[in-house]
């Protein structure tokens, strides 16, 4: 059986999406489900004066009204109330106090017997604040801004920044900002939760069902053990539910009190308050160069925002110190408080920010050198870490600069701005370098062979979309030696071996390796079954030349004699044979610089007398260690792009900052990309053989093929229309 | 020499030895596929097309499910009773849903999309902004895609419906599920039947010689259309994908609306299948 | 949503009657926008009248090369019609630049007319709104109005009508048939349906309590051969319209005999673009001539502090327009 890996697989939960039949949060059907709708602040700062929700109390099928007065105090045995993703700060609890923190802040629960008349009760109640003034746009307050990390943990300038870029014969210095901008993941974050004795029972939408058990046994005072959270399927979250949101903490709060199971859904105006945002932030770059290009120092600022009470911060300018040759560096990187709700990651955080920066300012450097921007990267390519003189595990960025540019026609890009058209179209091209760090978490995962000669393989990880199912089934049919089809691999529920959190593009990496390893010490325990009894024909043949292939285990090179798993088992009185395993990473990481890289191409055609952007075409280069499963790391690559679409040209949340309250929380008025907004993309996997990284050789892909994208768009507006946008999005006003 | 080998013939039986075509199922794939309802003749056909793997996910939450609820148990039909009594404003109403005859009590208020989802178990429908902004809950009625979030369950008296669950032809899959599926058209899974619901009845809208905003010639007299890339992007703009995956859902349908192979769009570096990827991007400047 | 009666009309007469007994009942067409405002508690009808089976889906020839749409015809058959495709090609293209495929399978003529301002002030409760709430004040006049109001707004009210077929229905002087409570039918110049804000933002256009649109007149007009309806947006598809501009030209040669301007996305009514039409009428049909008109329409442009692009996208936009319009919409 030729191996899995690398092979265009389609998902294996690809039925239950196309039919319907998939899962998610909110549709578990149970017996006197309750509905509860929340209530949110009009106000984004103050206090509750008084609420009334006598009104609402009187409204058909209202079962019961939860605010800050009546709302049971819980035990919040922890400070943090165990969420492993909260910054520092106290995190917000819902209903627990009359402080007012943010607009849109849950004030008031309503359940009802079903989902109409909670909502409609949730409008009748009103309540009255003490206002506050409040502060919600970082741009006038910057000088506020406070080191995101203790002195001690900051990066220190490396070499003399300062003295360099002052004596550069050639230098570009920028601003850029970037707003608001939301997951806005399709599906809305809901919680079922039911008591059963002093059993707590939760279908939740998260990335990270282990977080939000500890999360609620820690609120409640009860011991983890006694709280499943279960969630099969995730209608993508793209770093949104990486932290308990408050409605799984009121849906148990209620469903204990009326003891009955509970719903919450939020509404998708309430999402845009639920959950968290990429932060607002400003960036300040310089970049001395001499005459060749070489860059002689780089100075990145970065300001965002953060809450009042939580210090959420993203490392914005970190990929600076890394991703170039570059003898003088430094990164300063401030929070600034606001009183909005806590941001939280979002696809490719901090980086995909701060390479927006960068890699912008870079391309000025490269006009103001008559260098080719493709070009002036390679000038300064990194071979080693420049930060601490590491080796890389593996880059192939270099060749994906030149796969990508091959593939897409670079050599015939003119550089001077509006130099390209198509028609009455100005056509522009540009490149920026994409980059994340290929992380890798310990896990825990269980294996069971059974007799029927399938294995069921377990482990508490998630798939919001990239598609783990696919690939953990992947890999542990290509490790044991299965047909795809004899592997079931069963993820998102508590009950399940712990896995890390469903983030940082680094699942693949835990969860494979640990299954991998899983895999391969079970069949050493197979071989040493198969070897028993004195007519095995396996007696006395080593490991190293024992291998499973499509159920049957046998000797390396004589595929005429075998034994099935089922057999073995069966010899052996055995009706299973059940491995955990805890995986870590490789201690051999710390060695070296580990990192995925790529180069991203880009087309967009302007319409200069309408001041509309069409990206037409992007080339993601991608390096990022060996490919699982090439059609849906695609996808990955695909939908960082499409993000990227939608970062540059037409997402942002507006904020009236009078009223410190989000104004466009919907699909309407919050522009994430549409169909008729995307054309081709393509994907070029440069596939590197690392074995430091994890013996899996996998980096992972979710936010890299980001990164890149809104300044390799911005990047090309300049060269279609000599117009530098510093200020995301790209829309059509800033363009007229 | 018996392949199996001659001094194991003691050793084991015959029955023993992996026939790789043959499919066994596993009990909790026995109970899901009892619960689908798929039997005789129609499973061994469903276990043809859907990989083991593939249905041991619908097992999965299957089993989770139950084993989550324990004693608790699912909704029953005398809920539906209990809460038509506590409704205000009820309206009875009568539809045809994926075939079958449905009656309903609904509260005035409530969406078909509520009604489907809450009522009947129906959850393939999708709610995401539930403001018509987003196209997660199309489903077709009386062949026409529309938004079941803005459609009120009291206007469907007669009306007929099919959602994604009603797409398949018993256990046999929908040409555009099985598109979907081939062409990665999607990665959450949550917009997905409504992608596909809209991009059924995009496949007839295009028959009947319907324009939209990209079309070239409005004026000419409507006949069967076959729709260009940029054409397909515009009719399923009203469906939003987070997850970015726009591409291969074009893909998907274009190959159900033209019935000819799309190639990927993918490739690894060492790779010398360039040529398709090619044609592709002449075909497209073309159209 | 708050609980309201459901009741479905037998015809037209009973639906008025029925409407003007109740001074809170709406009627209930497509739903597309009442539907979702009364999700956000904006609409608050408490009894809705299902109009949706009544007999106002036709559309045919009413003499004189007139066409007459019923009101309760979808978006999509409208669009689609022969009728309209051939002699309108300008109202196809306006309603195919407006929402979705599914939107308009559901959304009705009538209910296009009807449908309210999306000015995110008037959709959150939380926020002054006059339009939705007189006397509380407009959240956008100095607030976020980038999308907002360049012509006709007042001090009550800057948000703009956000439909796309309007704008070409203004362009094209459709008439609207109303009936009333009384039985009477009376019919109400495009121009005079929709309103300025004025002192009474919260009243979008000139019906009375239980009127009931029935049909939307075109007149004969020889356009169909120079008409163009170009939207601009910040996304590609499926976004109201930042600035939108319906153009047709009736031609002698190079000489335009009769022009035909409408925008959207610039006021609270589809405003039509009077001062350009004239200025161009006799004109020759050139770039230059095209900037002209542009340039009378748009310098007595209004623009608030978000919103100052429009004027110049204005200009450009009617520009385009009439381009594409003597081209027949081929660039």
């Amino acid at each position: 059986m030729a191996s899995l890996i690398g092979k265009a697989t389609r998902r294996v939960d690809g039925i239950a999406k196309v039919t319907g039949r998939a899962k998610y949060a909110a549709e578990f059907n149970l017996t006197d489900l309750a509905h509860g709708y929340l209530a949110l602040s009009a106000v984004a700062k103050g206090r509750i004066a008084s609420i009334d929700i006598s009104k609402a109390e009187k409204a058909a099928g209202v079962i019961k009204i939860f605010t800050h007065k009546n709302a049971p105090k819980l035990p919040f045995s922890d400070p943090q109330d165990k969420d492993g993703v909260a910054p520092g700060g106290k995190p917000f609890r819902a209903l627990q106090s009359d402080q007012i923190m943010f607009s849109a802040q849950p004030i008031a629960l309503v359940v009802a017997e079903t989902f109409e008349q909670a909502r409609h009760a949730a409008r009748l109640i009103e309540a009255e604040y003490e206002k506050e003034t409040s502060e919600t746009d970082i741009l006038p307050i910057l000088g506020k801004g406070v080191p995101a990390e203790p002195a001690e943990r900051a990066p220190k300038p490396r070499g003399n920044p300062e003295g360099a870029f002052r004596d550069a014969p050639v230098k570009i210095e920028a601003e850029y900002t970037i707003p608001i901008e939301h997951h806005n993941a399709m599906e809305p974050h809901a919680s079922i939760a039911f008591w059963k004795d002093d059993r707590l029972t939760v279908f939740d939408k998260t990335q990270w069902v282990y977080n939000v058990r500890n999360h609620l046994a820690s609120i409640f005072g009860i011991p983890e053990g006694k709280v499943d959270v279960i969630s099969p399927f995730v209608g993508g979250a793209f770093g949104g539910a990486l932290r308990p949101a408050a409605n799984v903490m009121l849906a148990a709060m209620a469903a204990r009190e009326i003891k009955r199971p509970v719903k919450i859904v939020y509404s998708r105006r309430q999402l845009a308050t639920a959950h968290g945002y990429r932060p607002q932030t400003w960036q300040k770059v310089r970049i001395g160069a001499d005459e060749k290009g070489k860059f002689l120092s780089i100075i990145h600022e970065a300001i965002g925002n953060t809450s009042q009470f939580e210090t959420y911060s993203e490392g914005t300018p970190g990929t600076t110190r890394s991703i170039y040759a570059c003898p003088n560096v430094q990164t300063d990187y401030k929070i600034v408080k606001t009183d909005l709700a806590t941001p939280l990651y979002m696809r490719a955080p901090g980086a995909v920010s701060g390479m927006f920066a960068l890699e912008s300012a870079i391309d000025e450097l490269a006009y103001k050198l008559k260098i080719d921007p493709l070009e002036l990267r390679l000038i300064n390519y990194a071979e080693t870490d420049p930060e601490d003189g590491k080796p890389f595990s593996s880059k192939a960025l270099r060749e994906c600069y030149s796969e990508g540019a091959e593939r897409f026609g670079w050599s015939k890009r003119k550089l001077e701005p509006r130099s390209m058209r198509d028609g009455p179209l100005l056509v522009g091209w540009g490149v920026a370098t994409g980059t994340w760090g290929a992380y890798q978490a310990p896990s825990a995962s269980r294996i069971t062979l059974k007799a029927d000669g399938t294995a069921l393989i377990q482990s508490a990880a998630s798939d919001m979309g990239p598609g783990t199912y696919t690939t953990i089934t992947m890999i542990a049919a290509d490790t044991l030696g299965l047909p795809v089809e004899k592997v079931r691999f069963e993820l998102g529920d508590s009950r399940l071996p712990e896995a890390p959190v469903h983030g940082g593009s680094m699942t693949t990496a835990s969860v494979g390796s640990s299954v991998q390893e899983a895999c391969r010490n079970v069949l050493k325990k197979m071989f040493e079954l198969a070897r028993k009894g004195d007519a095995s024909p396996f007696k006395n043949v080593p490991d190293d030349q024992l291998e499973c292939e499509n159920g049957q285990i046998r000797i390396k090179g004589k595929p005429g004699v075998g034994l099935t798993l089922t057999e073995v088992l069966r010899r052996n009185g055995l009706e299973k044979l059940e491995e955990m395993h805890n995986s870590a990473p490789n201690k051999e990481r710390d060695k070296y610089s580990i990192a995925s890289h790529g180069a991203q191409f880009v087309e967009v055609k302007v319409d200069e007398d309408l001041g509309t952007v069409r990206v037409t075409r992007i080339v993601e280069a991608t390096a990022a260690g060996r490919i699982m499963n090439p059609a849906t790391a695609h996808s990955q690559e695909m939908g960082g792009a499409v993000w990227g679409i939608g970062m540059a040209l037409t997402e942002e949340t507006e904020i009236d900052h009078r009223y410190g309250r989000m104004m466009n929380p919907n699909l309407a008025g919050y522009h994430v990309p549409a169909n008729a907004d995307v054309r081709e993309i393509e994907t070029i996997f440069v596939e590197e053989e690392d074995k430091i990284v994890n013996d899996l050789g996998v980096k992972g892909m979710g936010e890299l093929g980001m990164v890149g994208v809104p300044a390799a768009i911005a990047n090309a507006v300049f060269h279609a229309t000599g117009r530098r946008v510093r200020d995301l999005p790209i829309t059509p006003d800033k363009m007229i | 020499m018996d392949k199996r080998g001659e001094h194991l013939e003691d050793w084991m039986n015959e029955e023993d030895w992996v026939e790789p075509e043959e499919r066994r199922i596993t009990e909790d794939e026995e109970k899901l596929l009892d619960e689908l309802g798929i039997f005789g003749e129609s499973r061994r056909r469903f276990l043809g097309q859907v990989s083991a793997a593939g249905l041991s996910v619908l097992a999965l939450q299957l089993i989770a499910e139950q084993k989550a609820l324990g004693g608790v148990g699912g909704r029953g039909p005398e809920d539906a009773a209990l809460i038509a009594e506590k409704l205000e404003n009820a309206v009875k109403v009568v539809m045809q849903i994926n075939g079958d005859k449905k009656t309903l009590e609904v509260d005035s208020r409530m969406t078909l999309l509520d009604a489907l989802r809450e009522r009947l178990q129906l959850t393939g429908s999708k709610k995401g902004c539930d403001h018509g902004q987003c196209g997660a809950c199309t489903v077709i009625v009386d062949g026409r895609r529309v938004l079941s979030c803005l459609t009120l369950a009291a206007t469907c008296e007669g009306k007929n419906v099919t959602t994604i669950e009603g797409l398949a032809n018993g256990d046999e899959l929908h040409p555009m599920q099985e598109a979907f599926i081939k062409h990665d058209g999607f990665q959450c899974g949550y917009c997905t039947p409504g992608q596909i619901c809209s991009a059924v009845a995009l496949m007839v809208e295009a028959k009947n010689g319907e324009a939209s905003y990209v079309s070239e010639n409005i004026q000419a007299k409507p006949r069967a259309v076959q729709l260009s890339d940029d054409e397909i992007r515009e009719r399923m703009s009203g469906n939003l994908c987070r997850c970015g995956a726009y591409p291969n859902i074009v893909a998907a349908i274009k190959e159900v609306h033209t019935g000819k192979e799309v190639a990927q769009t993918w490739q690894f570096a060492a790779g010398d299948d360039l040529a398709s990827l090619e044609s592709l991007r002449e075909k497209d400047e073309e159209g | 949503m708050r609980p309201f009666k459901y009741t479905r009309a037998k015809d037209g007469a009973e639906a008025v009657k029925s409407a003007s007994a109740n001074s809170k009942a709406k009627f209930l067409a497509g739903g597309t926008n009442l539907i979702d405002l009364m999700k956000e508690d904006v609409e608050r009808p408490d009894e809705l009248i299902d109009i949706t089976r009544l007999a106002f889906a036709q559309i045919k020839t009413a003499g004189g090369g007139a066409v007459q749409i019923g009101a309760l015809a979808k978006n999509t058959d409208t669009a689609n019609h022969p009728l309209i495709r051939q002699n309108f090609p300008l109202l196809s293209q306006a309603i195919l630049a407006g929402a979705s495929g599914q939107i308009r399978n559901m959304a009705t003529n009538g209910g296009n007319l009807n449908q309210r301002t999306r000015c995110t002030y008037f959709y959150d409760t939380a926020m002054p709104c006059n339009k939705r709430e007189p006397g509380s004040g407009c959240g956008a006049m100095e607030g976020i109005n980038r999308m907002h109001a360049v012509f006709g707004w007042s001090d009550n009210c800057v948000a703009v009508h956000p439909s796309d077929m309007c704008v070409a229905l203004a362009a094209l002087d459709a008439v609207v048939k109303v009936q009333d409570a009384k039985g009477n039918e009376r019919s109400i110049p495009f121009a005079d349906y929709h309103r300025l804000p004025g002192t009474t933002p919260e009243k979008d256009n000139n019906l009375g309590q239980g009127d009931l649109v029935t049909s939307i007149e075109i007149p004969k007009n020889n356009f169909a051969g120079k008409s163009y309806y170009l939207k601009v947006r910040d996304r590609a598809s499926y976004a109201f319209a930042l600035v939108s501009v319906a153009a047709a030209l009736e031609t002698d040669g190079k000489k335009i005999k009769e022009a035909r301007l409408a925008m959207g996305g610039v006021a609270h009514k589809p405003w039509r673009a009077s001062a350009a039409e004239n200025f161009l009428k006799g004109k020759e049909a050139t770039r230059e001539n095209f900037e002209k008109a542009a340039e009378a329409e748009m310098k007595a442009a209004k623009p608030l502090e978000h919103n100052k692009f429009k004027v110049e996208l204005g200009k450009r936009a009617i520009v385009r327009a009439l381009t594409m319009a003597m081209s027949s919409g081929k660039a």
